[in-house]
């Protein structure tokens, strides 16, 4: 989230699309709620009229996998009726940049594809520059190859007509959403988008979501209170585990992963080390080299010194180009070539797609370790349905783990509010925490190396691990101050003003500003520093105090980065640092400093053209992209099928489906597209009684007892057609799976007008197996879903893939 | 039975309205086991302690109370002073409580499954430890890769792979990372991506 859950209360229109928020995050309903008693009106756009439909003041269904073409219509309308902010967009995006001569679109290709390696050049979609590096711009946006003249250019292809062949929504649904919707482009209104696994699921996620960021920009939307992006995300501690980068791409604080071209720390940090010569720019990355110099003296303490490149050569380099996501890992281990996996608190064999090729991978493995609280259809997939132990080598080990209130440390949330939580029990039995396991496998493995060589055994020779208390057991207040970083040596520092600040070795660094390229601190993470400081662990604090009256705050737990509650907050404020909306006024430029929420940088407004800086401080160029070139499918969001599709045609153009995501090729891999024997739309979704794959709450007989087995939801309309009644046993097949479950027959789902045709779509929720309760027949959904992903991220496409439904 | 509205809470939430209901002349025996083993005789004995719920990215806060005798938790609840929250919990974080030891579901002991095995075998951490250690320096000295088909130094291990989690506390993922990286692993992949 840009913001946090509070801050939902002080929107005046929230678009809640790919997100079903009162099923899924109930408790965002209290500050939905709250938003509706001031007067905002919530949109819900969703192929079911779900829970969050049933509050919302305007409903509108669309096809699973069309959401861009929805959005792409919303932009079109807004630049069409002149509803766009227009010195947000003036001052704050690259509207009035110049694009480049080799940018070009057409019939749904960008410039500079690849067909035969799926991969696009980006190059040819850059700016065009002055001799000094500084993007050109059109002010007066009479250059036809301005962004803004691209952006109405390539959207005015998204017509409510051509929206509605794609989407299924009735014209008037689309126009009335965007006329609601486009209303908060004002100063005196703010808009919020919430967002969900609707979003991320699909071929095209990542541009969803980019779609939804232009349309913010262009309404002004993005640093104001009841405002952003919000990403209402899944899993306690996903949004702290993706700061800490246990990914393949990144590394803690997401700087980028070592690649095999970068064989050195100076090239790898040339490489990843942002530059800009646009004047008022911060460049926020310019600090890498202190981040990613204090994190490797984190990993390998007195041992990573500069003449050793502070021991970068021993972090594995992934080579270029090349991801190594779970899709990827799940076909390696497919075709054999992967030996031993360690599963941390997570259950492939029921949450990831295509669960048939999931577990004959997992049948492959020599060995595998999984940590839990319970049991589950992953640690116990060799007695799984349809398969004969005595036939499979896996070894298990299944370590029994504590649960959240018997261990103690911090989880962040959706709002990026880093909490704190206390032990209130000792665990059951043998049970432990993870991080305990993790610090003595590593003490042990340090044992092995040292006692018996092998292969470069440096890294973990090196490996600073003094993380244990007294008793030998895991200390999270070592790692978490750890995380936050420390001086390693007496240092004399300026501070944001000039004057000189003395730290002692061994104090904590009170914020990253401290942070240095030469060895003289450490930093785990370098977006927490400042969570746990010689004041204190920040993340344990408890103060209700609210200053602006906002929802924000301050000082309850802690924030990243550096306690900021809405990001890019100097947006909501306009060039002379005065908010665009003062009865919402997050921060203000007062007496010389900004007064209110953590500002992003310490710099004065921007029309101080000496000091002043541009509020998108984490964009080379210093302002937000509605022209974006770094991504892999393209620098404007475009429509395209899903990877398996109803109509195995795009309405839209010539290409089909994303053409720049992979595409994997083993026997297990099928798809069917436009295929009579598949024809209904299927989309996975969440139910509030279960989480996930309800690997934990299956176990519950409160939770289980609520939501007891597997269903599909189909219309009455498709009921009748396919002689299935409401409660009536039925099996779902996709050309992958298949899957036995009861049949909800419900007008919340009704069927769509496609180009021309009806298009049923079925939903299905994925918290099911075989394991408890027990069964001899696998209640996996994921059985039916397919192993492709998003062009950027790798994230799979549950949502929109193709399904029969018939009677058993 | 005299009891605030507070205690009430607890007592319903431990006994899953068991006792609390027996009390109004309901039988629910099999619920009233657990709490026997507490004995609970004054609820001032309980310890508060806050805590964050572990299912969706909410957030919500909550106090869980142990029992200062037998060190079990007795209950957990929304936490009213919580600015998200304010004591509200939904269906899933209303059951927190059912993940505790309370829960015979829970996995209490190191579990084993040998090679073409259809059973689990009980065993100590020492050994589990010990062998996986073993096991990934075999696997990981075995399948280590200096130098890829470029001739480019990657010290790298394609043999192993890591999935997880978001799941655990940012103190577990730091050092959790820190492993993954020391030993060269690259597929590493967890929640976020699905």
């Amino acid at each position: 989230m840009t913001n946090h859950w509070v801050d939902l209360r002080n929107s005046d229109c929230l678009l809640i699309m790919g997100s079903n928020a009162a099923e899924n995050h109930p408790i965002s309903m209290r500050w939905i709620m709250q938003a509706k008693e001031n007067g905002a009106k919530v949109i819900s756009v969703d192929p079911r009229y779900t829970r969050t439909s049933a509050i919302s003041d305007y409903y509108a269904a669309l096809r699973s996998g069309t959401d861009i073409a929805f959005l792409g219509g919303m932009i079109n309308y807004i630049l069409e009726k002149n509803k766009y902010f227009k010195e947000y967009v003036e001052n704050y995006t690259n509207a009035s940049y110049i694009v480049g001569d080799k940018y070009d679109f057409n019939d749904g290709l960008f410039s500079g594809y690849n067909k035969e390696a799926r991969k696009y050049d980006a190059s040819n979609w850059a700016f065009r520059r002055d001799d000094k590096g500084v993007p050109e711009k059109d002010p007066t946006y009479q250059n036809p190859r301005c962004v803004l003249q691209l952006l109405k250019n390539h959207y005015s292809r998204y017509t409510p007509e051509k929206v509605s062949e794609i989407t299924g929504t009735p014209v008037e649904d689309l126009l009335n959403v965007y006329e609601m919707y486009s209303s908060s482009g004002t100063r005196d209104r703010a808009g919020s988008v919430l967002y969900a696994l609707g979003w991320t699921h699909h071929t095209t996620g990542t541009q969803i979501i980019r779609t939804s960021a232009i349309v913010q920009l262009l309404l002004g939307n993005i640093g104001i209170a009841g405002g952003g992006i919000n990403a209402l995300r899944g899993q306690p501690n996903v949004q702290g585990s993706t700061d800490g980068c246990l990914l393949f791409n990144i590394i803690p604080g997401y700087l980028k992963v070592p690649r095999s071209s970068q064989q050195t720390l100076e090239v790898y940090l040339k490489e990843n080390t942002p530059k800009t010569a646009e004047p008022q720019s911060a460049n926020w990355y310019q600090n890498t080299p202190k981040y990613m110099v204090s994190l490797l003296k984190t990993w390998f303490g007195d041992k990573a010194i500069k003449e050793n490149d502070f021991g970068y050569a021993w972090v594995p380099k992934a080579d270029d180009g090349k991801t190594y996501s779970w899709l990827d890992m799940c076909d390696v281990m497919y075709s054999g070539k992967i030996n031993g996996m360690f599963i941390w608190s997570q259950n492939p064999a029921g949450s990831h797609p295509n669960t048939n090729k999931v577990v004959k991978a997992l049948t492959n493995l020599e060995w595998l370790v999984h940590a839990n609280i319970f049991n589950n259809e992953t640690a116990s997939f060799w007695h799984g349905p349809g398969l004969d132990p005595k036939k499979i080598k896996t070894e298990v080990f299944l370590l029994p783990a504590a649960c959240s209130v018997e261990r103690e440390g911090s989880l962040s949330n959706s709002g990026r509010l880093a909490q704190w939580r206390f032990k209130a029990a000792e665990p059951p039995g043998k049970a432990t925490p993870d991080g305990d396991m993790v610090y003595r496998l590593v003490r042990k493995l340090k044992e092995l190396y040292k006692k018996e060589g092998g292969k470069c055994p440096e890294p973990i020779l090196n490996l600073q691990w003094d993380y244990g208390d007294d008793k030998g057991k895991f200390d999270p207040h070592k790692a978490a101050m750890e995380t936050n970083g420390y001086f390693l040596k007496d240092v004399t520092l300026k501070d944001p003003t000039g004057k000189d600040v003395n730290f002692k070795k061994g104090d904590l660094v009170p914020t990253f500003g401290f942070l240095q390229a030469d060895g003289s601190t450490s930093c785990g993470n370098w977006l927490y520093c400042a969570s746990y400081t010689n004041a204190g662990n920040m993340m344990a604090r408890r103060g209700k105090e609210d200053p602006t009256g906002l929802g924000l705050f301050p000082n309850w737990a802690w924030c990243w980065p550096v306690n900021r509650r809405i990001i890019y907050n100097r947006a909501s404020c306009d060039p002379s640092g005065q908010p665009w909306n003062p009865k919402r006024a997050i921060l203000k430029w007062e007496g010389g400093k900004w007064v209110g929420d953590v500002p992003d940088g310490p710099w004065p407004p921007m029309s101080d053209k000496e000091k002043g800086k541009l509020p998108f401080i984490m964009k080379p160029d210093g302002v937000a992209f509605l022209y974006g070139p770094g991504m892999v499918d393209g620098p404007f969001p475009e429509h395209y099928e899903p990877y398996e599709n109803p109509l195995g045609m795009n309405p839209m153009s010539g290409q089909v489906s994303n053409p720049a995501f992979k595409i994997f090729k083993s026997d297990m891999d099928k798809v069917a597209s436009g295929d009579p024997n598949f024809p209904f739309v299927c989309s996975t979704n969440g139910l509030a009684e279960h989480w996930c794959s309800g690997a934990f709450t299956r176990w519950q007989p409160w939770l289980l007892e609520a939501q007891p087995e597997l269903f599909v939801e189909i219309s009455p309309q498709l009921a009748g057609e396919i002689s299935v009644k409401n409660g009536d046993q039925v099996k779902v097949a996709s050309i992958r799976g298949e899957v036995e479950c009861v049949a909800m027959v419900t007008p919340r789902i009704r069927p769509f007008k496609i180009a021309g045709k009806t298009i049923h779509q079925v939903a299905m929720p994925y918290a099911f197996g075989w394991l408890i309760p027990k069964s001899d027949k696998n209640y996996s959904t994921n059985l039916l879903t397919p192993a492709v992903g998003d062009a950027n991220t790798m994230c799979p496409e549950y949502k929109g893939f193709m399904v029969n439904v018939k009677k058993v | 039975m005299d009891v605030s509205r507070r205690e009430f809470l607890i007592i319903s939430g431990v006994l899953g309205a068991g006792a609390a209901l027996s009390s109004l002349g309901l039988d629910l025996g099999p619920v009233k086991a657990y709490a026997d083993q507490l004995k609970i005789d004054k609820m001032k004995t309980a310890k508060h302690t806050t805590t964050i719920c572990a299912y969706c990215s909410v957030g919500c806060g909550m106090i869980a109370s142990t029992d200062t005798k037998s060190g079990k938790i007795i209950n957990i609840e929304g936490d009213p002073d919580h600015p998200i929250n304010g004591g509200a919990l939904c269906a899933k974080g209303a059951s927190l409580f059912q993940t505790t030891a309370a829960n015979p579901n829970r996995l209490t002991k190191v579990l084993y499954r040998a090679p073409y095995s259809d059973k689990w075998q009980e065993k100590s951490w020492d050994w589990a430890i010990g062998e996986i250690a073993k096991r990934v320096k075999a696997t990981r000295d075995a399948g280590f890769m200096e130098k890829n088909d470029k001739g480019q130094v990657v010290n790298r291990v394609e043999t192993i792979a890591h999935l997880g989690s978001s799941n655990i506390d940012n103190e577990e993922v730091a050092v959790l990372n820190s492993m993954v990286r020391a030993l060269g692993l690259v597929y590493i992949d967890h929640q976020a991506r699905v």
